[in-house]
Formats: C-alpha cells, structure tokens, sequence
C-alpha cells in the first residue's frame, strides 16, 4: 500500500470518523500526542488489526474511542492489567496503552511498576498533564512542587513522581519523556519504543490549560505551551552542562525536566521467555521416560 | 496549500503561533464553535514545513505542497435550506 504523506490521508485511515471532533479543551495536549502516535505507526506500516489500544480512565484515557482500530477502555488505573490479559492471550497482538499521570502514576501505580519489572511486551504513552483534568484538578503525583490544585489550594508540597526514573530502575527496556511541542524526535522515539520487545514507556508533558494552566497562572494557551520550551531540556544538553557548565548555569537546569531517551536496552520480552520456558517443558515431557518400567 | 477542516479547529491558535515564518491568519469568519479558523495569508513565505499540520491538537490542518496542489473542483452554490414554506 501507498505510504501516507498528508494529515489529511492519515486522519482517514486511521480516525474513527464519527468520533470527531475530539471532546477535548481548546490547546489541550492529548490530541497532538495521538497525532505523533498515528505517524509513527504510519512510518511503521504497522496492520491495525493487529493493534489494540487500552486506556484506563481520564480525558487521556479517552484517545483509544478515537482510533479506527479495536480498543478498550478500561477501569481507572487498570489499563495495565488489562493490556497483559490481551497479549497473553495473543502475543501476536501489539499493545498500545494511553494513560494519564493520575491513571498511571496514581491509581495505577502498581501495575504500572510490575508491568515494567516484568518487562510485559507493550508500550506506555503516558500523557503527564501534572493533574487529574478530567474530574476538574486534583492534585496528580507528578505535579511539580508548588503546583496548584483543587486538592492543594495552597501550593504541592508533596515529592513529585519521576515516573521515568522509577521505569529505569525497575529495568524497562525503552524509556523515553518528551513534550508535545515539538514533533521530530517524539515521532522518532515513540516510533522506536513500539519497535521494542519488552515493557516500553514514553512520557508526554503536555499542557491542560483548563486544569492546570488557568489554577497555576501559565497564561494563555500560546504562553502555556512556551512554558514548556523554557522549562524542558534535552538530557545531551544537560549532561553537557553538568559537565562543563558554570555554577550560575547548573542552577538554571534545577527546576528543569530532563527529555529524551533515557534508557534503550536488548532484554527478552516477559512474553518471549514465558514462550521459551513453555517449550522446554514441552520437550521434557516429551521425552521417553525412564526408571519406570 | 493548507486545508482547514474548519470544523474540527477549536481556534487555539497554536498554528498561527509557531508558524516559523509567520505564513499564517486567523481567517475572517467564524466556524460553528465561533472561532476563526487559520489561513494563509495572502503574501505568504509557506515553505511546506508542515509544523502547523503536526502541532494542531485537533488534527484540523492539512499541508498540501503547491505541486501536488489539487485542482479546484468546480461546485455549485446552491444551498438546499431555505425557501418560502406554504
Ligand atoms: C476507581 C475510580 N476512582 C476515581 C475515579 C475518578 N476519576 C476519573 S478520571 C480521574 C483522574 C484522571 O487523571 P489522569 O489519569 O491524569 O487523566 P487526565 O484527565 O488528566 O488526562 C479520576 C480520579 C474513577 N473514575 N474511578
Ligand atoms: S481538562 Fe485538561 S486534560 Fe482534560 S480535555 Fe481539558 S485540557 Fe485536556
Ligand atoms: S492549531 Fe488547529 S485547532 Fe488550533 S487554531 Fe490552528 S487549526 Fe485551529
Ligand atoms: S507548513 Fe510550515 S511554513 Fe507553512 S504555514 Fe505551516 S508551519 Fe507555516
Ligand atoms: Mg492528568
């Protein structure tokens, strides 16, 4: 088949049609990952029939309904653990999970951490609005401190969660932040992390002007989305200064997110050694017995 | 060219802001939701780029580089509403 070159050839093969416009808040983020998403499939050529997509609840939970392509749309903070059942029960399947940092980080937590321990062949979009936009700003785990909530009037004083450290630690094969105002290197990577046997995760900061940029006073859409070209830097570029950088520079990164890939490693799937270990036993048992007569 | 499906935009603007060359307007007309959907303006540096096209949240815009530019396909103006009832 011919590869697509126009949004316009895109948004027909790939958007369920009746589902548009999206229900999302003027300059929310969450559509313009779903268009990073669809193009790095694109470039793939990867067969939507053996795709599904899981999501969990939150406004970016919603993506999924979207998506010409089957779905589900699961209980809060579960997409996880329902993304595992589909690929155990048809490891042909690839697995795309859009979560929220509430959906994800928060309610989540747990599958998220085991999903990653396990290495579970499937690849985390997780679109970290640092709220709960969908049920009108609650704290989320991965606001920033001082951030300003329904549930934190007076400013976070809580650690946030570097859900992408905690990925790393936990040995996931492909982990990945990135913010949704620049296309090119998001594409590339979500483009790689799909590739990726094993647990991949691929972090979006990306604005919610309703929930989170009005409350914490990040301006207009135009400004709120700036602040994330002055509040992100790339980890090349970090690492650089850390290195070779005054102290007046190094203070300057403090407050800042660090984007890019952060990890990339070459382990087996949870599923490919769960196929392994499956054939093993086969042969064993297959094999003549002996002492018995 | 840039296609607007003037519908799906819900005005932010992101386009008309990160233009790289500042090719782009709010048109002159509002679309159901009451906002102005981007143009092009009439003196424009467009080089195709297609920013606009991956930045906008609604997937509202399509860049079609001048030399694949489709023909204008000839429509009528007849609107079927309207008319005196009896
Ligand atoms: C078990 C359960 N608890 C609470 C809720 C209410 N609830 C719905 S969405 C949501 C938070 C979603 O936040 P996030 O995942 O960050 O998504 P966003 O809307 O920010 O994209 C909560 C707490 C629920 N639906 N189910
Ligand atoms: S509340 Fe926030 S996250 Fe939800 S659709 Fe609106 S802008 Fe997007
Ligand atoms: S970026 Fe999209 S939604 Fe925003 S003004 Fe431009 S066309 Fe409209
Ligand atoms: S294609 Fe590039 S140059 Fe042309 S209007 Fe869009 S952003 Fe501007
Ligand atoms: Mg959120």
């Amino acid at each position: 088949m011919e590869q697509i070159t126009t949004a316009d050839e895109l948004n027909k093969k790939y958007l369920r049609d009746g589902m548009w416009p999206t229900i999302f808040c003027n300059g929310c983020g969450h559509g313009v990952v779903l268009e990073y998403t669809l193009w790095a499939l694109e470039e793939l050529g990867w067969d939507m029939d053996k795709t599904v997509f899981a999501s969990g609840i939150g406004c970016s939970s919603r993506l999924p309904g979207y998506i010409n392509a089957d779905g589900l749309h699961t209980t809060h903070g579960r997409a996880i653990a329902f993304a595992t059942g589909i690929k155990a029960a048809d490891p042909d399947l690839n697995i795309i999970i859009f979560t929220g940092d509430g959906d994800c980080a928060g309610i989540g937590g747990n599958h998220f951490i085991h999903a990653a321990r396990r290495n579970i062949d499937m690849t985390v979009i997780m679109i970290n609005n640092f709220i709960y936009g969908m049920t009108g700003g609650q704290l989320a785990p991965t606001a920033p401190l001082g951030s300003i909530a329904t549930t934190a009037p007076y400013g976070n004083i809580e650690n946030p969660f570097d859900i992408c450290n905690l990925a790393c630690a936990l040995g996931a094969n492909y982990v990945a932040r990135w913010c949704v105002t620049h296309p090119y290197q998001p594409i590339k990577s979500i483009k790689e992390g799909l590739q990726k046997k094993g647990f991949s995760l691929l972090e979006f900061l990306a604005p919610c002007p309703t929930a989170y940029g009005r409350r914490n006073k990040l301006g207009d859409i135009k400004k709120h989305w700036e602040w994330y070209d002055n509040n992100t830097i790339l980890i090349e570029d970090y690492k650089k200064i850390m290195q070779y950088g005054t102290e007046e520079e190094k203070k300057e990164l403090k407050h800042k997110f660090q984007i890019g890939v952060f990890q990339d490693l070459q382990k087996p799937g949870f599923f490919e050694l769960y196929g392994n270990l499956v054939n093993r036993l086969q042969i064993k048992e297959n094999e003549p017995k002996e002492g018995k007569k | 060219m840039i296609e607007v499906k003037e519908d799906w935009c819900k005005g932010c603007n992101i386009c008309i802001e990160r233009c790289p060359v500042n090719a782009l307007e709010e048109s002159d007309h509002l679309n159901r939701r009451g906002v102005r959907p981007p143009q092009l303006k009439q003196q424009n540096e467009c080089n195709y780029c297609r920013l606009c096209e991956l930045l906008c949240p609604d997937l509202a815009l399509t860049v079609i580089p001048e030399k694949e530019e489709k023909k204008p396909m000839k429509k009528t103006n007849l609107i079927p509403v309207g008319g005196k009832r009896r």
